[in-house]
């Protein structure tokens, strides 16, 4: 596209995690976006979208950090967040928090209405249908229970994986079990947690692809730190990374060490 | 059965170590799923099905009232009785009570998950009568004397070398030195021994799968035929059942009977499908002298009208449990009472109360598989969350939960003191964590770090560095 005018103008919900952690990750969707026509603008107002209390049961504080993200984001013409988990929130929850009469509940749809998660954004929105892109690797795509199951994320991250120049993609026998990671849930039950996510690095070796890759950072945390733990050589690293040609930081639980 | 739900995290650290049982449950995990995603592919008509079966269920629960009352008049109008039961030990009396009239030494029982919730077979062996389970899986738990780990496969934990063990020790009038190698040999075993036992029983109590308003029937499905013996053969029969197995018609049932099967051992439909319609009439050449129908509530006539009445659809397939992640670690008897993984979970609270039961709701990752193989569509991580709000709302959330949900919330809700702090932080940790990439441990992350590498920030945060780019606000 040609002038600003005619641009898209799209919100990005960095999400708290990729604020937090990997920000390359937050970079790579900006870049993504730009490159297919967007013009992208990052509130500051923004924090978590709140799942975690959500998925607590703290009805309250779910409501007001849906607010908070609900007037940061509804002037623009969209949303994109670079999770499944997050935009899923959004998406889906964010409607069901607010009582019919209540005027949040129209703001909650709109935006919902708006909101997506980055890479089928570019597929099912902006028709992306390539990217410029090179990796000489065999990768496993690991499919994340919000995204895949809310969102109906499965064909859209492998569609545009298959345009990156060297990069074979393996399946996994069981790419849409759940990693055990659960927010919370990892946390309060960490020995069921850690048997979830031990089928699932036993399940991505047998691939013997040698990165696995992800669209949301809190399974991807899990699968890399459980990964790491076991002394694996297998690497992590977000999809979009991969898909803006980024991969120049060291993969996720990865140091200048290696 | 006592529950130990309570004592959740001790059932869970057991069964994780139990090198048997995580390999029966890595072959439920595979077996039971890939049956039902082959019994799919073969009706690509699924989806429509379970839309009809959602449709139907929602009807019927809209007027329950209704359909039980018309249940019960042709229950009446066929010979039958109907006992109404508010509790579990109502319904254990109602049974002691027809038992007892009919002078009863021995009642067979064919598999029903009521029957376990009443915990029945206790009670009635407190009582001097004998209880013996006809279905296979059932009659192994009950010499070991364990609850069910699996609503349909209640015996899915164990290998045949356990079972074989538990025949030698039970059954210590055939010789010792027999061949119990092959499971045909145990079939052949049982089944000798439980033939003795349908001739025999004064008293024959089935659960139901449905209760047909229209005929007044009851209808099981099994794969064994036992049912059919233990409801044919004896003077009286007992059909068990909770109240919302109601269904207006027999094409009604169709309609439930078309997603069960397929839902979890991909059987088209399971190998026997039986009605009982009243006691025997002259004309019959076999058939019970008395029916009759315990209907429980036990907490379900309160679903009706909270946030999980949806639950009350579920028609006990399994399939929610061998999808579920948690399940497939830990096993069934982890979860402390009958029912388990996520229908359990949402159940059990509602039966047993929350305060018994609180870590069955909290242990979810809320994948959302159970909802997506339910064939009903129960949105069970709603549900799942709807408990995790009550405690919050009751102020029995953990105390730990609470303040890192309550001191993170409050950050998260002040932009303007989040991004700085949250950037001094992360750009600090990611400043030590450089080197490696990754922390073994770290202060406060106990939970993460006991069986996880927690991977290190990159260093300043996105807002930080967007900032200094200047990116657009």
């Amino acid at each position: 596209m040609s002038g600003s005018s005619e641009k898209h103008n799209v919100g990005l919900f960095v999400t708290c995690l990729v604020d937090l952690f990997r920000p390359s990750v937050g970079f790579a969707s900006v870049k993504l976006l730009e490159d297919n026509g967007c013009l992208v603008s990052v509130p500051r107002a923004q924090t978590c979208c709140g799942q975690p209390a959500h998925n607590s049961g703290d009805k309250k504080n779910t409501q007001t950090l849906a607010q908070q993200t609900i007037a940061a984001l509804e002037g623009f013409d969209y949303v994109v967040a670079p999770s499944g988990s997050c935009a899923g929130m959004i998406k889906k929850h964010y409607p069901t928090l607010f009582a019919e009469n209540d005027p949040w509940k129209k703001r909650a749809e709109d935006l919902a209405a708006k909101t997506h998660e980055l890479v089928s954004f570019l597929t099912d929105v902006l028709k992306v249908k390539k990217v410029e892109a090179a990796l000489e690797a065999t990768a496993t795509y690991h499919d994340s229970c919000s995204g895949l199951r809310e969102l109906g994320i499965k064909d859209q991250p492998r569609k545009l994986l298959k345009s990156v120049k060297g990069l074979k993609v393996k399946e996994a026998s069981q790419a849409e079990a759940c990693c055990g990671f659960g927010g919370i849930f990892s946390i309060k039950y960490p020995d069921i947690s850690n048997a979830i996510v031990t089928t699932k690095t036993d399940d991505l070796e047998s691939t013997e692809a040698n990165i696995v890759l992800g669209g949301d950072l809190g399974c991807l945390m899990n699968i890399a730190g459980k990964l790491k733990r076991q002394s694996s050589k297998l690497q992590v690293r977000h999809v979009a990374e991969v898909l803006a040609d980024m991969t120049d930081k060291p993969a996720i639980g990865e140091g200048e060490e290696g | 059965m006592h529950p130990t739900c309570n004592r959740f995290e001790t059932n869970v650290a057991e069964a994780l170590v139990d090198e048997q049982l995580q390999k029966a449950l890595a072959r439920t995990a595979v077996g039971l799923p890939s049956a039902r995603e082959r019994a799919l592919t073969k009706m690509p008509e699924f989806e429509a099905l379970r839309d009809d079966a959602v449709e139907l269920k929602k009807h019927v629960l809209e007027h329950l009232d209704f359909y039980l009352e018309r249940f019960e008049q042709k229950v009446i109008e066929q010979g039958g009785k109907v006992h109404w039961c508010a509790t579990h030990a109502e319904a254990r009396e109602v049974i002691l009570k027809i038992c007892q009239d009919a002078d009863a030494k021995t009642v067979t029982k064919g598999k029903s998950m009521i029957g376990e919730e009443i915990a029945i077979n206790d009670y009635l062996e407190t009582h001097g009568i004998e209880p013996v389970e006809t279905d296979l899986g059932e009659y192994i738990i009950q010499i070991r004397k364990e609850p069910p780990s699996h609503i349909v496969g209640p015996a899915i934990h164990l290998n045949k070398e356990q079972v074989a063990e538990s025949f030698r020790k039970t059954h210590t009038d055939l010789p010792p030195d027999r061949p119990l190698d092959d499971p045909a040999d145990m079939l052949k075993e049982a089944r000798t021994l439980l033939r003795e036992q349908f001739l025999k029983a004064d008293v024959g109590i089935t659960g139901a799968n449905f209760l047909v308003a229209e005929t007044g029937s009851t209808a099981i499905v099994t794969n064994e035929g036992n049912g059919d013996l233990t409801q044919i053969l004896p003077r009286v029969h007992i059909a068990i059942s909770s109240i919302e197995k109601v269904v207006p018609t027999l094409e009604d049932a169709n309609t439930i009977l078309r997603v069960l099967a397929r839902s979890i051992t991909g059987q088209e439909l399971s190998v026997y499908t039986t009605f009982s319609t009243g006691p025997k009439r002259e004309e019959d050449p076999d058939g019970p002298d008395e029916f009759h129908v315990v209907l429980l509530d036990a907490g379900r006539s309160e679903l009706l009208g909270n946030e999980f009445k949806d639950m009350l659809r579920c028609i006990r397939c399994g399939a929610c449990l061998c999808y579920c992640p948690v399940y497939t670690a830990i096993g069934g008897h982890a979860y402390g009472w009958v029912y388990s993984g996520p229908m359990g979970a949402v159940l059990t609270p509602a039966i047993l109360g929350q305060e018994t039961a609180r870590h069955l709701p909290n242990a979810s990752t809320f994948c959302g598989r159970c909802e997506d193989v339910c064939p009903v569509r129960i949105p069970i991580p709603k549900m799942l969350r709807h408990w995790r709000e009550r405690e919050v709302e009751q102020g029995r959330a953990s105390a730990i939960s609470r303040i890192a949900i309550e001191s993170w919330a409050f950050f998260a809700k002040h932009p303007a003191l989040y991004h700085p702090i949250a950037n001094l932080k992360y750009w600090a940790l990611g400043l030590i964590g450089r080197k490696k990439g990754r922390f073994s441990t770290a202060p406060g992350t106990h939970g993460w770090t006991k069986h996880r590498d927690l991977p290190a920030p990159q260093g300043k945060t996105f807002q930080q560095l967007w900032s200094e780019k200047g990116g657009r606000r």
